[in-house]
């Protein structure tokens, strides 16, 4: 009785759907009528579709510029409170991007790397840098999404990996310290291996939200300069509710679902998630 | 005695410098660091008080440019046409009391559904025994890894085809009863509450309703306000759903006009002004909120909900 509101939700909203989009994934649908089964087709189309390959260059090079710069931002800023300062202050002010929706830090970096008016090109003028169209050059624009972004979660990224350093055991740092351990070695001779599984957790669910780019794309380049930007959630977006080829783009987000599945699957592995060097691995 | 303990001091002294030294180079990489998190918000601030037309004289002035309150005006509907244009307005109209209310009947709504079903099922999941009861936490942990993309589609149409569109409903609805962050986060809460807390209602007769409501409940404001919080903020800044369910001007949300009025900006000489002044009052709210429950948002940062 307590849990049927919840389990309502669930079933209705999260359970239906999935086997409704798997359905869905093998007909063809526009809305008008009913989905006509079409077995694979959709997959087949998938396979020999250059704008889905591309998007999947184009989402996995998002990937690893987010995620690579966010993360090790994200080590040195936790590290960096963790030791000198615990100011709730200092984490306040690192959370804030945070709090702000995706679309208003996406109209915010526009404006910064505004061509001709931003202040980013206007700084760089002054060391004698050409003006660059950050978001609408196809060299440009992925990168500059992928640190807009990294601007917007560090800070969060950082207080989770701060919180899992303070359940390091003090003392380990007090016997370093007395040994004068350089601040490097007890970095990685202690932090990192402690807090190896908060460390696993934040990545698998920093790269599953990475993967899931879309509110800055929407926003600042709609996939463009050409397929530049045209990112997987973009592109299902498109196929869907601008095209309204709802069949097709279920089969795309098949495929985003398994990728992320597996990549999680793949990095727990990896990270060995579950267990610390501390209890015994 | 005295020998070792000049010693020892000298080596304390050599280390406080190299400790010294270290936390002022810390200190400057922590300003920086917070110079840049804080840039883009005092640059909304100055371009939203700057006069449109004026912005091109002077790109990288750190004040206002030719200093106005037009662009927050414009926004909240407080200027005529003809003032607005005058100040390099694009005189498109953004009905942003409208969407501002739209933004916070969404958000309560889902907050108050969501807290109040979590905290239910989860109270159900950490201490009433049940058949099966294992079995469904797990599928709604199983929840957890379906990316919002796999269910947009199917959610659409089952709100198209119940004739929600549009509607609050249909943006509230598939975040009203649950999300499996906030059933783990109440869960992981009262797994902490020591069982003997309820044995003596127990003993006497209570049943699990009453436990929950007179005795559980009222021990769990501070969880729960942090949840609350969280979902509230969550909510606010939603996009991507709103933009699918509800982007019609009835229930259009924040963010959903604000993307379509950048994109309605002309791409010559855009209201900038406008544009910084509306995404700041979009996330003055919130930012407000954050002011006033500071250190509830950044203590619960952290894996209290997962772990």
């Amino acid at each position: 009785m307590f849990v049927s509101p919840a389990a309502l939700g669930f079933v209705v909203f999260f359970l239906w759907p999935a086997l409704r989009e798997l359905y869905l994934s093998f007909t063809k649908y526009n809305l008008a009528g009913t989905p006509q089964w079409v077995g694979l087709d959709n997959y087949d189309n998938l396979i020999h579709d250059d704008v889905f390959w591309n998007s999947i260059k184009v989402t996995v090079e998002y990937v690893i510029i987010n995620i690579g710069v966010q993360t090790a931002a994200a080590i040195g800023i936790a590290y960096l409170i963790f030791r000198v300062t615990q100011s709730l202050a200092v984490r306040s002010i690192l959370l804030m991007p945070f709090l702000v929706a995706n679309v208003v830090v996406a109209i915010v970096w526009m404006w910064m790397l505004d061509y001709n008016l931003g202040i980013v090109n206007h700084v760089l003028g002054w060391f004698g840098a050409e003006p660059t169209a950050w978001l609408g050059s196809d060299t440009w624009a992925i990168p500059s999404i992928a640190l807009i972004n990294v601007w917007r979660f560090v800070g969060y990224t950082a207080l989770l990996l701060f919180a899992g350093m303070q359940t390091v055991p003090k003392n380990l740092y007090e016997v370093a310290d007395l040994d004068g351990a350089s601040e490097w070695r007890t970095f990685w001779g202690i932090t990192m291996p402690m807090i190896r599984p908060v460390f696993a957790m934040v990545m698998i669910l920093s790269i599953i939200g990475s993967f899931q780019i879309f509110d800055t794309v929407a926003v600042t380049t709609k996939g463009g300069p050409v397929n530049s930007t045209r990112v997987l959630q973009y592109y299902v977006y498109e196929q869907a509710f601008v095209r309204s080829h709802y069949g097709y783009a279920a089969a795309i987000s098949v495929v985003v679902f398994v990728i992320l599945a597996a990549l999680a699957a793949f990095q727990l592995k990896v990270l060995r998630a579950g267990d610390s060097d501390l209890s015994g691995g | 005695m005295k020998a070792p303990m000049n010693l020892h001091t000298a080596t304390a002294r050599r280390t406080t410098d190299r400790t010294r030294r270290r936390r002022v180079g810390a200190w400057i990489t922590l300003m920086l660091l917070m110079a840049v998190t804080l840039f883009p918000f005092y640059w909304m601030l100055r371009t939203a008080l700057s006069n449109n037309r004026s912005l091109p004289s002077d790109p990288g002035s750190l004040l206002p440019v030719d200093f106005t309150w037009g662009p927050f005006k414009r926004v909240l509907g407080l200027s005529t046409l003809q003032q607005a244009q005058a100040e390099g307005g694009s005189g498109a109209e953004l009905h942003f009391w409208r969407y501002l209310l739209n933004t916070v009947i969404v958000a309560t709504t889902i907050t108050a559904g969501q807290v109040w079903f979590c905290s239910m099922a989860a109270y159900a999941f950490a201490r009433l025994r049940w058949r099966g009861r294992d079995k469904v936490f797990f599928a709604f942990l199983t929840a957890l890894m379906v990316p919002p993309v796999f269910t947009v589609l199917p959610n659409f149409l089952l709100m198209k085809d119940l004739g929600l569109l549009n509607t609050y409903a249909a943006i509230v609805l598939p975040y009203f009863f649950m999300t499996p962050f906030a059933v783990f986060f109440m869960r992981q809460f009262f797994l902490g509450i020591s069982k003997e807390v309820e044995e003596a209602a127990r003993l006497d007769g209570a049943g699990p309703a009453r436990r929950f409501f007179s005795i559980i409940l009222p021990m769990s404001w501070a969880p729960i306000t942090t949840l609350a919080l969280l979902t509230y903020i969550t909510a606010w800044n939603e996009y991507f759903w709103p933009l699918i369910a509800g982007s019609k001007e009835e229930s259009r949300v924040l963010t959903v006009a604000l993307a379509s009025f950048r994109q309605s900006t002309p791409g010559i000489a855009p209201d900038w002004a406008g544009l910084m002044a509306a995404s700041l009052v979009a996330a003055a709210p919130i930012l407000l909120l954050f002011l006033i429950f500071g250190r509830k948002v950044v203590n619960s940062i952290g894996f209290s909900g997962l772990k």
